[in-house]
């Protein structure tokens, strides 16, 4: 047999798809060995990448979740930090969540925990540098987020709330005001920190990350939430390291 | 000599012991990790790596690069370990003689393959590729196996000194996988180290291995135990004839404190001295 038709044949057997070329190999007991480790790498690296998913369904019902993800979306990436992509949507669709319509978007802040811990190293802008501007240098000022700085906007449900005390193994606070929630996600000096985002301050990033400028940005966010306080949002944003610094002119 | 005469007994790097690695002042210690969980942009894990190779030689070993299979590796994966290797610094670079990537997806162990001629050129071809992309020699390490495949007609010690002819490659020889591939599939462990081709050998590993949980009467390669007397054996065998080489303790789980892997690494580190 061709390698290349032993490799179709074998994997084709990992996922328990019947194979005649490798009839006599895969129902050696060895053979589950492969099967086993391979699930088992899939399987815990789902674990070691959604741990508030995990949290909040218990071992038993995530290990069972994840072996259906691992069968049918295996890692792509050797880089198993950055395996299932996919998960969220698995979880949005995978009709023994339907109980948990906020699962998919807890596993959407996990994966931005990943990102944050491994994104490129980048000083932060000072609040100083920011200071110190005009008026009108500030508004035209393109204000870039770090590649360790990630948000996300959630319009239906209180997914920050709900990820952030399972991230932590906290207990749930008895009543959830049931609304929207966003997150802020920033790695500084080495250690990944969140905090709650409201609409207008996720907006507000997306177009910086877009390249407006920030007094189009501001005007954006203000768009979506009129009460918003541009200054004391920057103020707060610049504190917790989420842009690039600028450089000197 | 193949490395540096500075390489004595290494540890596998695990996140739980970075600290106690750094300040691990014992002769001829080194680490090794794996890459794939290094090839990232930055951060914290990248950080540590950078500070205990600050102190001590590192390895980097990879179990991805798919090298077996019947395609030439990723030039993204290696574009990323290239970059990793000019970032660390490492002492050693090794893979295996395995594949695990396979038309776009990974399948995350050391798969088997029957060693042909085809498979023979297709993997001197890869291991071409990768020392030519990465401009320095590799170590090919002898897999763990557990199914018997009819189609070999290469014996794996011919296989590896092949490769090694053809393309200057290192080779690491897995003592672990020599005894439980030879429980498995029936061959004498002390032969194989004994004809193992000594000159190549760059680094030696050994692990803790343990029986099948599913009651097969297989011994599987699990990192999660103790070396076996049975294992150091064959390692002061190997040393005996071929003298003192790198040689690394892998443990992934079941993880004890560090200065009982110290321990563990000190009985090795003893056996090299008395070589030397």
């Amino acid at each position: 047999m061709k390698l290349r038709n032993f490799q179709d044949a074998f994997v084709d057997a990992l996922y328990d798809v019947k194979s005649p070329f490798l009839r006599g190999i895969s129902t050696q007991p060895g053979f589950t060995v492969y099967r086993n480790t391979v699930m088992k790498g899939a399987v815990d690296a789902l674990q070691a990448n959604f741990p508030s998913v995990e949290r909040l369904v218990g071992t038993e019902w995530f290990v069972a979740a994840a072996t259906l993800y691992a069968r049918q979306s295996p890692p792509v990436d050797a880089r198993l930090i950055y395996h299932a992509a996919g998960f969220a949507e698995f979880l949005d669709d995978f009709e023994h969540a339907q109980q948990l319509p906020y699962l998919g978007n807890v596993a959407r802040l996990d994966r931005l925990w990943n990102l944050c811990h491994t994104a490129a190293d980048e000083p932060g802008i000072d609040i100083n540098q920011i200071a110190s501007l005009t008026p009108e240098d500030l508004a035209t000022l393109q204000l870039k987020p770090r590649a360790a700085a990630r948000w996300a906007w959630f319009a239906d449900q209180p997914v920050f709330s709900i990820w952030h005390h399972n991230r932590l193994a906290l207990d749930m606070p008895e009543q959830l005001d049931w609304q929207g929630e966003g997150a802020l996600l920033v790695r500084s000096a080495g250690v990944v920190s969140w905090q709650p985002l409201d609409v207008g301050g996720c907006a507000f990033l997306d177009a910086c990350a877009a390249g407006k400028p920030l007094a189009d940005a501001a005007q954006h966010a203000s768009g979506l939430q009129p009460s918003l306080d541009i200054l004391e949002l920057l103020t707060r944003l610049v504190g917790a390291d989420v842009f690039v610094a600028t450089e000197p002119s | 000599m193949n490395t540096s005469p500075t390489l004595g007994t290494g540890l596998g790097l695990k996140a739980d012991h970075y600290e106690a690695a750094y300040d691990c002042a014992a002769t001829g210690l080194w680490f090794e990790v794996h890459p794939e969980n290094y090839m990232i942009d930055g951060g914290p894990r990248l950080a540590w790596l950078e500070t205990v190779g600050s102190r001590h030689p590192l390895s980097l070993h990879g179990v991805s690069l798919s090298l077996a299979a019947d395609c030439p590796p990723d030039t993204e994966h290696l574009t990323r370990l290239k970059a990793l290797i000019d970032r660390v610094q490492p002492a050693l670079v090794s893979e295996h003689l395995a594949w695990s990537t396979w038309r776009g997806q990974y399948h995350p162990d050391l798969l088997p393959f029957p060693r042909t001629e085809e498979a023979l050129q297709c993997i001197t071809d890869n291991i071409q590729r990768t020392q030519d992309f990465l401009g320095r020699r590799i170590a090919i390490e002898n897999p763990s196996h557990y199914v018997r495949l009819n189609d070999h007609t290469v014996s794996e010690i011919d296989f590896l000194s092949e490769l090694s002819q053809r393309t200057g490659c290192g080779l690491l020889l897995d003592i672990n996988n020599v005894f439980l591939s030879a429980h498995n599939m029936g061959y004498d462990a002390n032969a194989y180290v004994d004809e193992f081709p000594g000159s190549a050998i760059m680094e030696i590993h050994l692990a803790g291995h343990s029986a099948d949980p599913g009651g097969a009467p297989l011994l599987i390669d699990t990192h999660d135990a103790p070396i076996a007397e049975d294992v150091w054996a064959l390692y002061q065998r190997l040393i005996q004839r071929v003298g003192p080489r790198p040689t690394l303790i892998e443990r992934d789980d079941n993880l004890p404190p560090f200065a009982e892997l110290l321990l563990e690494r000190d009985r090795a580190q003893a056996l090299l001295e008395g070589m030397s």
